[in-house]
């Protein structure tokens, strides 16, 4: 691992990213319009918004940073860019690295501006921590890069890339609990979810927003979150094959 | 001194044999001209030097390591027949990012970009650009590393004959610098302005002469001509 180059790495897809101003506006503003649009709808209801909202902001990063990271990735290879790459000093790991780190800060900014509408203008109970609230969404989108890293390899055109989403992230969407909560789960769906990283991330968000301090579980449930992190990336610089056959 | 070096070497690729049985010598500060129609097999060799491409048989070595070994990265300088440069990232962007992979500097970034021509352009994004510009900016990204070896796919595809005078000016006082070129291109006109021309066809190594070493074995100044007879005769009674 060389820090020089992921560091170079992450600026030259930060400078990519900068110039793409339609993404950038569609990862910000999205979030917020469908955070709005469950407080309208659950406005008679809040109690339901009360679950939902906290959840929502742990799922939108996954989302948003599981299709930037695929599509990217894809486009690295079908552009020739990737191979490239590869013949140059940089290490799978660097590069792999390097994309995490710019869609971080990517996801950072989303996460502060999600929670801030919810926080602000949207009355979402005040979490027992803000900060902690934004680690999970951060760590949450850094889990969405990993699994977009890692299945990107799978993908060889944008099309096929994007079919991943309903593939792995609907499943998750539907069991984690925010539609139907883990515990009213049949048996074998709630023992499915448990197996799903992101049924932990919206468990951490639920649960600091309904307790008055940082439980222990909140802690539990981001260590789950970073280990999957770290086993989606490691499989991602894994795939990323120097050699063809 | 042979800057690259291959014994035997042999790629088959989902049953098709890309590469046959190819035994050449690329000596150290000359251009190298690695001619023949498309699909005769120059890309799938280049990967093979750069360590992207698995051999199926036989070795390549690449300033005496075995292609494909890490250190190797360090050395060289490639582009691929597309060119692989990221098109919403500008000219000096691209430049400058291959330049950090390299560790090199500011100054190298401006001479690589003033090299291929492209100083006014620089602020210009890639996507913006024509084909030929393209290429020209990813062949900067090459020269930036400062290798003692590069490897270049069809670099002056799309170019006007004025920038194809420039580049080969550009390759021809590389190589007199000491750095060794392997320049692919399937035009013969290019051929005459190699120090030796390996030609492939289906694979094959057609032959590993000198400019006027084919014209006297094929007994024809034109190297267009020397190519058809090599093709139509098979083997030349050298």
């Amino acid at each position: 691992m060389n820090v020089r180059l992921t560091i170079a790495t992450a600026l030259r897809v930060g400078t990519q990213l900068r110039r793409d101003h339609r993404t950038l506006a569609l990862v910000i503003v999205v979030p917020c319009v469908l955070l709005w649009l469950f407080s309208e709808l659950f406005a008679d209801a809040s109690m339901i918004f009360q679950r939902l909202a906290p959840a929502m902001l742990g799922v939108f990063p996954f989302i948003t940073m599981f299709l930037v990271t695929s599509v990217a990735m894809v486009r690295e290879r079908t552009s020739g860019t990737l191979e490239r790459l590869l013949t140059t000093p940089i290490g799978r790991a660097d590069l792999v690295l390097g994309y995490a780190l710019a869609f971080a800060v990517l996801s950072l900014v989303q996460a502060c501006v999600a929670t801030a509408v919810a926080l602000g203008l949207l009355g979402m109970d005040r979490p027992a921590s803000v900060i902690v609230l934004v680690l999970v969404a951060l760590a949450n989108a850094l889990l969405g890069t990993a699994l977009g890293l890692g299945l990107s390899s799978l993908a060889t055109t944008e099309f096929q890339a994007v079919q991943f989403l309903p593939a792995v992230a609907l499943p998750q969407i539907l069991l984690c609990g925010l539609i139907v909560p883990t515990e009213q789960m049949a048996g074998w769906l709630d023992a499915l979810s448990r197996v799903m990283p992101l049924r932990y991330a919206v468990d951490a968000m639920q649960t600091l927003t309904g307790a008055a301090a940082v439980e222990g579980r909140v802690w539990r449930d981001l260590v789950v979150i970073v280990g999957c992190v770290l086993v989606a990336l490691g499989l991602g610089a894994g795939t990323l094959r120097r050699r063809s056959a | 001194m042979e800057s690259i070096k291959a014994d035997d070497l042999v790629v088959v690729r989902g049953g098709v044999t890309v590469l046959d049985h190819l035994t050449f010598g690329v000596p150290a500060g000359t251009v190298t001209g690695l001619l023949g129609p498309s699909g005769s097999g120059k890309t799938t060799l280049l990967r093979v030097i750069v360590g992207v491409q698995k051999i199926t048989s036989g070795t390549v070595t690449v300033l005496d390591r075995p292609a494909g070994e890490a250190s190797l990265r360090h050395e060289f300088g490639y582009t691929t027949q597309t060119p692989s440069v990221y098109v919403d990232l500008t000219v000096a962007e691209n430049v400058r990012y291959h330049a950090a992979l390299h560790g090199k500097r500011r100054d190298a970034v401006d001479e690589a970009i003033a090299s291929v021509g492209m100083s006014e352009l620089e602020d210009r994004l890639v996507g913006k650009l024509s084909g030929g510009q393209r290429n020209r900016v990813s062949l900067a990204c090459a020269l930036v590393a400062r290798p003692r070896l590069l490897l270049l796919d069809e670099p002056t595809v799309g170019l006007d004959p004025v920038l194809r005078r420039d580049l080969w000016a550009l390759f021809k006082l590389l190589a007199a610098e000491g750095v060794t070129l392997l320049v692919s291109s399937h035009v013969m006109d290019e051929a005459s302005r190699c120090d030796r021309l390996l030609l492939l066809r289906d694979g094959k190594l057609l032959t590993d002469d000198t400019p006027d070493g084919l014209r006297a074995v094929t007994g024809t100044h034109d190297l267009d001509e020397a190519f058809l007879r090599l093709v139509e005769h098979g083997e030349v009674a050298a």
